[in-house]
Order: C-alpha cells, then structure tokens, then sequence
C-alpha cells in the first residue's frame, strides 16, 4: 500500500473517532451529571436515559466504525506508525472540534496539555 | 473536584491500561480471525481472557461516559492519558522491557501535559443568556 493510502486511513481514523468522542461527550452534557442522577433517580433511569440519547447511539456507532478503520488501516500499514499517529492526531482534532462544535472554552493550559500529550504519544512509538 | 471524580478518572485509566493487554493476550491465543467468517469472531468471546476483556472495556466506557457527564471532552481526554505513562512502567518494572530514551521523553511530556490540564477547571461554565437590557445596550454601542 501507498504512503499515501495509509495516511489516507489514519485521517479517517482521526476523523471518525474525533466525531465519537464529541457525540458521546454532547449526550452526556445533555443528560446530566451520572452519578448524581443515580444517586437521584436510580441506575435503570441512568441506563434508560443514555439508552434513549440519539446523540449516544450515533456516537457508539460512529466509535464502532472508528474501531473497523483502526483494523482496515492496520491492514495497509505498520501498527508502530498507524497506533501513534492516529492517537496523537485525535488528540489535538478533539481539542479543535470541542472548541467549535462544543464550544467548551479551551484556554492555553488545554492546548498547552493537549499538544504535550499529542508530543509524547507520538514519542511512544519509538 | 471531589474524590468520587478522581476515582472515575482513575477507573478510565485503570480499566484500559487493563483492558487492552488482556483482549491482545486473549486474541493472540484465538489466532488470526477472518472476517469472511464473522462467527470465528463472535466464538473469540468464549476465550476466558477476551472475556474478562470485555468486562473491563465496558468498566472503561462506564467510567469514561460518567467523567464526560460532569467534565468537558478537552478535560478527560489529556488527563486520562497517564494510562500511556503506566503502559510504559509497567513494561519497564514489571516486564523488564526496554525503553527507549525517546518514550522516557514521551512520559515525561504526557506528565506534563496531565499536570497542565489538571490545574484547571473540569468543565466549562454555562453561558450566561443576554439579558434583554445587555442586548440593548450592546446593539448602541457603536
């Protein structure tokens, strides 16, 4: 497969679980504090609540499809660049997407941490 | 931040760090999987170590949905990354594996980016509506 291929597959995987965690993170703001809406209303009213969140099933979804294209890129390149580079990646993609489409307020220690943390993944595959 | 959210943030760390070695120790037992044969697949679950697997992958989404109710995304996702740092010492002392100056330096940078990230608040406080009065006045300003 070609540089460009694999590349072409670590963008999708950035992309597709960047799109999870900020539709998992959407429903959970929608639906409250967990742990105190068990200690409020019980665990089947959490269960049920998250159960009934769109926002949730899309996101575990779209996770699940990030999953198949974490394998089909492991297929077309190596695991010690595929692994890293998409982790890293995700990283600062999250940092941006949540800015934007969640609008929660990323000051410079978020992107001081987020960029550190994306630095040193990075680093793991060596 | 009470220790009830530090313990769901340890359970997101402890669960995967967990979790990942135990489905890659299981799958490796289970050998290569077609996917032409997606049954193969769903008998890789009677394997007792993808079991118990899963059972700690469900244990991390738990905690990890629990921490995005009460956290923001740009919160959780830096601050749960110490998991990579117990990756490393655990492949360090309890393996004897060895690592490279260049993931020691990767540690050092994931710590500091945790202990940046943790300094702060966990969620970002709700926008406060414009008063009818602030919209007014906001519209005469030049």
């Amino acid at each position: 497969m070609s540089k460009l291929q694999v590349w072409g597959a670590i963008v999708a995987i950035v992309i597709v679980s960047t799109t999870g965690d900020l539709l998992l993170s959407r429903a959970m703001k929608q639906i409250g504090d967990l742990g105190e809406l068990r200690h409020d209303r019980g665990l089947f009213t959490v269960v049920g609540r998250v159960l009934r969140s769109p926002s949730f099933l899309l996101g575990i979804f779209t996770m699940a499809l990030g999953f198949f294209s974490l394998l089909t890129g492991l297929s077309w390149g190596d695991l010690s660049l595929i692994g890293p580079a998409s982790a890293s990646l995700t990283f600062v993609a999250n940092a941006i997407a949540a800015k934007l489409l969640l609008h929660e307020h990323v000051d410079h220690r978020r992107w001081t941490a987020a960029l550190l943390v994306a630095g040193g993944v990075a680093l793991m595959a060596f | 931040m009470t220790v009830r959210k530090y313990l769901v943030l340890a359970g997101v760390v402890f669960s995967s760090s967990v979790g990942d070695p135990l489905l890659s120790y299981g799958m490796k037992q289970v050998g290569a999987v077609n996917l032409s044969h997606p049954l193969s697949l769903i008998l890789a679950v009677l394997n007792p170590w993808v079991a118990i697997g899963i059972v700690f992958l469900l244990a991390f989404m738990a905690c990890y949905l629990s921490a995005l109710s009460w956290a923001d995304l740009t919160y959780v996702l830096p601050a749960t990354s110490i998991g990579y740092v117990l990756m490393v010492l655990i492949a360090k002392f309890a393996l004897h594996e060895h690592v490279s100056l260049l993931r020691w330096l990767g540690v050092i940078l994931i710590s500091a980016g945790v202990g940046f990230v943790t300094q702060g608040p966990e969620l970002t406080p709700p926008r406060k509506p414009k008063t009818r009065a602030a919209t007014a006045s906001s519209a005469v300003e030049p």
